[in-house]
């Protein structure tokens, strides 16, 4: 019997140290998995600072422009429309560089500015006429490949042929550096301008815009229907089998992928009911289907959580069911249905496939005026600048993601915020 | 007259019956000082003259707004001289939209002649009138709902019961939407896919082996024969869709584990908010990720050890959607782990076995059902990931289980067949359905079978 005891606890002991080491392995094994998750955001958000970064800085170099007559208007009338503002710069360009000759060199030298020169002159001529004739210097925002080699993104020390910037263009920038004739300042045109084919024009209003119409659009009618159907489920539906598939049904739907709303999207609103393509008021149609299982399930929590000692009480003090929902219930579960409806916003501000399916991605140079004015979202710009090959449009990619997740993490905090300052222990 | 402003005096007319509705339940009983002879609340009466001044209104609305386009064309073809009629049903579709971008003052394409012009002309006249009569209709209506509505108030009239009886209604159609997009995805892509399905039969689309989407336009064109097996672009999306789940799942699960069994509440504290961000960012953004930073790195690493990676090779766009994942996996794997009964793992505990045997040996069984159910929505999720595979897995259907060539999925091939210009009959665009179709059917049934299960074994313990 003892000899017994003591084999089994030596077969216990034997063991022990093999035990412990599998013990700790799995542990580490553990840590190392919650470890990778961490590690990929650090890296993600690391790389999308430093790449984004930078867009916020845009280049502008400083012109002595003489707004001459004899090149804006050579016959003697000035029509703003179609004056020659771009040969204001290139004279400019050219007595900035009284050295540079040849014709090759001289279109190199006019590549230093942006196509942007052009317009910026002609509204400061549009804004005070008394201009015309006089000499002004005027901040200029440089072209975008002037921009990467001044930001450090193009190296100059590889072969000319392999760079968009020449030795001489490097050489005149250099000479401008010198010259406190270049300055890196904010890039107002990122939040100003809408799409571009020019990186340095480029700005994210034009979808920052698309995406708030829609969001206008979602949060109207997914808002008002959610907490309908969840109220209905919640309050007033028998248990009966019509109550259970929709239950089972908006639990589906919640996990079907984002793109079949697309094509629902698509067949039924653009084909059938002929509302126009690339629109918001589509693309918000389609995202208030997309989010409505994600408010209803929200609302459904928020309407349980409320005790029924309060429904209660209201129905003995003589109120009806449906006064008792809407004085009482209603009220208690609001703002864990706001929680919800904005978890569910800032969803739909992220997404981007079925938007796809019903035209938003088009390249939409005007910001959108209204809700079917022809508008693209902010996702879908980051989609479009990301297949652009130039490097610029790279960085430009990087900040307009910081910009989305600017506004994602300040919709998740105020649900987050919602929630600590109006939430109800009972 | 404008569809806001329209609406704008509609809210104006129906704020006033409500007014006008209260006022007149004062009026019947001889003053407020009398309201307790009223059967309801005087609001009531208010909110049901509203009703009946709003409702019918909006819904003819609705439908007439949903409806003009559709009518004024008819009207508009019905009146072209012959010679415009009798053309194919795509070249009348051109002509109608010019004539449409002409009315609008848009350019068009091509020349506008003269019967465009008219057309136009009379587009816009058909446009003006139907808003007149619209507008004339719609508040007539209202006026009239609500003239009727006021004359029905009584003392002893049950305005309270009508009122709530209405919006019961309303809660009703609210919640059967759920119900109708289901439908409305079920019949927009089924029809379009049996149009598919017309042109190429069931057994080439499910077992033939090339896709190479495109219709000829002429009949002599070179490639002119598209075909449309879709076995490459299952086989693709399995393929991404087995990298992503041998990343999340060992990934998720052992975060789950860690967080549930062995980190301090310190780490935890930390460490789930940071996985629930990755959760939260769009997909958009791994895309770009996976495409501008993954995908040159697991080219480089590839060719450091001698092998050839396609520059959108499948394990980039895999390990990105593996990692998307992971949160998903370590938070319903954390609900079936949290779902055993404590009592289960005191009891293996004291026994004397280890805190990992304890969780491999008893605390995983019992939540088997759970995590498996789990990994099926995390599979489902998967296949129907769109953005991250547009951006960094490739265009070409390629048969392969090779990760480090590039294949296509089938989410892509829709997005690509549908994006751009597109003529609506053409087997190509109706292929995107039909995939649709597939992609639909298959996360249905994941999405079914998985929630089964976790249902299914949350009410076992509770």
């Amino acid at each position: 019997m003892t000899a017994n005891r003591k084999n089994s606890r030596e077969i216990v002991e034997a063991g022990l140290a093999r035990r412990r080491r599998k013990e700790a392995t799995f542990r580490a094994t553990g840590m190392l998995a919650t470890a990778v998750g961490v590690i990929f955001l650090g890296v993600f958000f690391g790389t999308l600072v430093m790449q984004g970064a930078s867009a916020f800085k845009q280049t502008f170099i400083k012109l002595d422009v003489e707004m001459s007559e004899s090149v804006l208007a050579p016959d003697g009338d000035l029509d703003l429309a179609y004056a020659d503002f771009d040969g204001l710069v290139r004279d400019a360009l050219r007595r900035g560089f009284p050295a540079v000759s040849g014709r090759k060199e001289r279109r190199e030298l006019y590549r230093l500015v942006s196509v942007a020169a052009g317009y910026q002159l002609r509204d400061e001529l549009t804004s005070d006429p008394s201009l015309l004739g006089s000499t002004i210097t005027i901040w200029v925002p440089a072209s975008s490949n002037v921009d990467m080699l001044v930001k450090g993104n193009i190296d100059p020390a590889i072969d000319e042929s392999l760079r968009p910037i020449s030795d001489a263009q490097a050489g005149w920038i250099e000479s401008l550096q010198q010259a406190d004739r270049l300055e890196t300042r904010f890039n107002k045109a990122l939040f100003t301008n809408g799409d571009s084919r020019e990186p340095e024009l480029a700005g994210i209003k034009g979808a920052l815009m698309g995406s708030f119409y829609m969001l206008v659009v979602t949060v109207a009618l997914a808002f008002p229907i959610g907490v309908a159907a969840a109220i209905y489920l919640e309050e007033f539906a028998p248990r009966s089998r019509w109550s259970d598939l929709i239950e089972v049904n908006i639990n589906n739907l919640a996990a079907v992928p984002s793109i079949v709303f697309g094509l629902l999207g698509l067949a039924v609103f653009i084909n059938w009911m002929a509302l126009p393509r690339s629109a918001p008021l589509v693309g918000g149609l389609v995202l208030s289907l997309l989010t409505l299982p994600v408010i209803i399930i929200a609302s459904r929590a928020a309407i349980q959580a409320v005790p029924p000692s309060i429904r209660e009480a209201a129905l003995s003090l003589g109120a009806s069911k449906m006064q008792v929902v809407f004085h009482h219930v209603l009220p208690l579960a609001l703002p864990g249905m706001l929680t919800g409806t904005i978890i569910g916003m800032s969803r739909a501000l992220g997404e981007s496939a079925p938007l796809l399916m019903i035209g938003m991605v088009a390249f939409i140079v005007d910001v959108p005026g209204g809700f079917t004015d022809p508008a693209t979202a902010l996702p879908v710009q980051v989609y479009l600048w990301a297949d652009s090959p130039e490097r610029a449009f790279a960085e430009r990619t990087s900040a307009a993601i910081i910009v989305l997740l600017g506004f994602l993490l300040i919709m998740n905090l105020a649900a987050v915020i919602i929630r600590k300052r109006m939430e109800r222990k009972w | 007259m404008q569809n806001l402003t329209l609406i704008l005096l509609l809210a104006a007319m129906a704020g006033g019956a409500f007014y006008a509705g209260r006022r007149r339940s004062f009026a019947v009983v001889g003053g407020p000082a009398h309201g307790a002879q009223l059967h309801s609340l005087p609001g009531y009466y208010g909110y049901f003259t509203l009703i009946w001044c709003l409702l019918p209104a909006l819904g003819l609305f609705f439908v007439w707004v949903l409806l003009e386009p559709k009518v004024i064309v008819a009207l508009i073809v019905q009146s072209l001289p012959d010679p415009q009629r009798m053309v194919s049903e795509g070249e009348l579709n051109l002509l109608v939209n010019n004539i449409r971008n002409l009315a609008a003052g848009d350019a068009i394409s091509g020349d506008a002649d003269a019967v465009m012009r008219d057309a136009a002309e009379r587009y816009n006249e058909y446009l003006a009138a139907s808003r007149r009569v619209l507008a004339t209709l719609t508040l007539g209506i209202a006026g009239l709902g609500g003239a009727i509505a006021l004359r029905r108030i009584r003392p002893e009239f049950r305005a309270r019961n009508r009122v709530e009886q209405v919006v019961l209604y309303l809660l009703i159609a609210a919640s059967s939407i759920a119900i109708l997009t289901t439908i409305g995805i079920v019949l927009s892509v089924l029809f379009e896919a049996i149009r598919f399905f017309r042109e190429v039969s069931l057994t080439e689309f499910l077992f033939g082996l090339t896709w190479s989407p495109q219709t000829a336009i002429r009949a002599d064109q070179v490639g002119s024969s598209g075909s449309f097996g879709a076995v490459p672009l299952f086989t693709g999306t399995l393929l991404i869709t087995t990298i992503a789940m041998v990343v999340a799942v060992p990934v998720g699960l052992m975060t789950a584990i860690y967080l549930a069994e062995y980190s301090s509440s310190r780490v935890r504290a930390v460490a789930k908010p940071l996985l629930e961000i990755l959760a939260g960012i769009p997909t958009v953004v791994y895309g770009f990720f996976a495409a501008l930073t993954v995908a040159p790195w697991v080219r480089t690493a590839g060719e450091a050890i001698g092998l050839e990676v396609a520059s959108e090779s499948a394990l980039a766009a895999g390990l990105v959607m593996g990692i998307m994942i992971i949160p998903l996996v370590s938070s319903l794997s954390d609900d079936a782990i949290h779902a055993v009964p404590t009592a289960m793992r005191d009891g293996a505990l004291g026994l004397g076995s280890t805190r990992s045997e304890t969780m491999i040996k008893v605390i995983l069984p019992a939540a088997l059902p759970g995590i498996v159910g789990g990994i099926l929505l995390a599979v489902s999720r998967a296949i129907g990931e769109t953005m991250i595979v547009v951006m960094a897995a490739g265009l070409a259907a390629n048969l392969t289980a090779n990760p480090f060539e590039a294949v296509t999925t089938v989410t892509v091939q829709i997005v690509t067949l549908l994006v751009g210009d597109q003529e609506f009959d053409s087997a190509k665009t109706l292929a995107a359905f039909a995939l649709g179709l597939v992609l639909f059917v298959v996360t249905l049934c994941l999405n079914v079978i998985g929630l089964m299960f976790v249902r299914k074994y949350r009410e076992q313990y509770e």
